[in-house]
């Protein structure tokens, strides 16, 4: 890996210096700061001289403080973030004239790329863990609850899981800033991609589920099971909604599945029984394991596809 | 001087989609001699030394720098060709000491050698002044002479300038004219330069080869290339003068 440790020193000391990370940083320290000491306050006084579960812990992230979770925020903005660390990646310095000056020293040619990708990925990490930490905190002062062991590892799944989720973003994003040769350009349709697959995709899938079940009468118990079967199997191509399903169970024990209502039975429903006895972690891993590995994949093969198109890249072309 | 060849070419080619940018091209260049590379825009010079440089793969025919295949050894091969490309551009958020240090490092140098090779470098080519400022404040003539300084903290084998005196003051192209032959001179570097200024070319090369539409339409000693081409045997030529002749031929 020669010239790998100077590529990724010197990306990561351009992200830090720069004021689109200062600007992007500042925002999400923000919102999650507020969303998360708007739900503590909340919890609090509705918890007031109650004993309190240490599960209450985890509902920090997924209690809607000002109209939305912290959860529900990593999931549509988390994204923004992974593009914007790597919409301008490789055409800004082909741009500037810097990639063929930079490849015509003796490093690997991956080494730009794989130097490019780890320092982006360092930065959301360290973002979101700062961010973890802090709620963390935060939640022990306002609850006065401390997180067990328990409720510690699903946290670092969950974080584990957003990186791989902002990472598979941040590849897409590479791609396209190796395809592109403008900035601008390279940034539109990240954006236009990040848009369709996010919301386009899972209205789409009801919209495919709909007319393939429209002869059915409504009220036909087969019908509708059909209908949500489609529903889901269309919407795993929509990452956030693999994401919302692998964190689902992780970030709260109470929840034993990822199906909709419609799919979990009739006694689940009624019993109560979702509410009562917390699922273990390893049980709630297992159970969104799928969407894991999928989600893994997803941004495996999105990082292997600019890493061809890289190497391949005609130098002239640069 | 040494006659050993540094860089040999045999039939190299390249095409692009379908456009053949080389052309069977035969060039050699003898180690420690400044080569001339001309021909006018577009004609392959660039991408001739993109393949010797392993940056572009040849599509048919050999090269061979110091021996080796760049294609097949491109790290030993960059490491020992310091290149300045035409329109080369900088980083610039980092000052000139920074881009120079960023250069080191990707080259390999440990931190000391690396800080004394940066100065050496900056007090050749004449901007320790301006060293600690951010490159974007740069002159077009300054940038040009960090570019060297570029090339210089490697302590290259062989140098591809491409267009080094594009944009310069009649002044500052002098200095840097100047300063090639120094540094072929004391640092035993080969230098293969590229320009359209046939006069600064006339000045400083031994040898030179004149690249027209892929082809190498002539290769060797400015003297050989007058008497071929002019017929003159003693009367004053100018590089210019030969050049025009290739030219029309074609």
């Amino acid at each position: 890996m020669k010239g790998f440790v100077a590529i990724y020193r010197k990306e990561l000391s351009d992200h830090f210096s720069s004021y689109r990370f200062l600007i992007l940083f500042a925002l999400i320290a923000m919102v999650s700061l507020i969303t998360a000491y708007l739900a503590g306050m909340n919890m609090a006084k509705a918890l007031e001289g109650r004993v309190k579960p240490s599960t209450v812990f985890l509902s920090l992230f997924t209690a809607a403080g000002a109209g939305f979770s912290l959860v529900q925020f990593v999931t549509f903005f988390g994204p923004l973030l992974g593009l914007l660390l790597g919409f301008d990646a490789i055409n800004r310095e082909r741009n500037e004239g810097t990639l063929s000056k930079l490849l015509s020293q003796p490093i690997y040619r991956d080494a730009v790329i794989n130097a490019k990708f780890s320092a982006a990925v360092t930065m959301i990490a360290l973002m979101l863990a700062a961010i973890i930490l802090v709620i963390t905190g935060l939640g022990m002062l306002v609850l006065g609850v401390v997180p067990d062991a328990e409720a510690m590892g699903r946290l670092v799944v969950y974080f584990v899981i957003s990186v791989v989720y902002i990472a598979l973003w941040l590849a897409v994003a590479i791609l396209l800033s190796i395809l592109m040769r403008s900035v601008a350009t390279s940034a539109l349709a990240s954006l236009a991609l990040w848009i369709f697959f996010s919301f386009f995709v899972s209205i789409g899938a009801n919209a495919v589920a709909n007319s393939l079940t429209a002869d059915a009468p409504p009220d036909d118990p087969a019908a509708i099971v059909k209908r949500a079967r489609i529903e889901n199997a269309l919407s795993v191509l929509s990452p956030m909604v693999l994401y919302t399903n692998a964190t689902a169970t992780i970030v709260d024990p109470t929840r034993k599945t990822t199906r909709s209502v419609i799919q979990v039975g009739m006694m689940e429903q009624l019993s109560m029984a979702r509410y009562s006895g917390p699922l273990p972690l390893d049980q709630s891993l297992l159970v969104v394991l799928p969407n894991i590995v999928f989600l893994i994949c997803l941004t495996v093969i999105c990082f292997a596809a600019s890493y061809l198109v890289f190497m391949r890249q005609e130098i002239r072309s640069l | 001087m040494a006659q050993e060849p540094i860089i040999e070419a045999v039939q190299l080619t390249k095409v692009y989609n379908g456009h053949t940018a080389v052309d069977h091209l035969d060039l050699t260049v003898y180690g420690g001699e400044i080569f001339g590379f001309l021909g006018p825009n577009g004609a392959g010079k660039t991408t001739t030394l993109l393949m010797m440089l392993g940056l572009t793969e040849p599509t048919g025919g050999t090269v061979r720098v110091m021996g080796l295949d760049p294609a097949r050894h491109p790290l030993e091969v960059k490491a020992s060709i310091g290149y300045l490309q035409e329109n080369m551009g900088f980083y610039r958020d980092l000052t000139g000491r920074q881009s120079l240090a960023y250069i080191a490092e990707l080259n390999g140098l440990e931190r000391k050698i690396a800080q004394e090779r940066i100065q050496e470098a900056l007090e050749a080519v004449g901007i320790t002044a301006a060293a600690d400022k951010k490159v974007v404040t740069y002159s077009r003539g300054m940038r040009q002479r960090l570019g060297i300084a570029e090339v210089l903290i490697k302590k290259p084998r062989i140098a591809f300038l491409d267009e080094p005196t594009l944009g310069l003051d009649p002044e500052a192209t002098n200095r840097m004219i100047e300063l090639i032959k120094d540094l072929c001179r004391r640092h035993e570097m080969t230098v293969v330069l590229s320009s359209h200024f046939l006069n600064q070319i006339q000045k400083i090369c031994q040898r030179v080869g004149i690249m027209i539409e892929g082809k190498l339409v002539a290769q060797g000693p400015i003297e050989q290339l007058a008497r071929e081409k002019l017929g003159v045997g003693d009367r004053t030529y100018t590089l210019e003068e030969i050049y025009m002749q290739y030219f029309q031929e074609h």
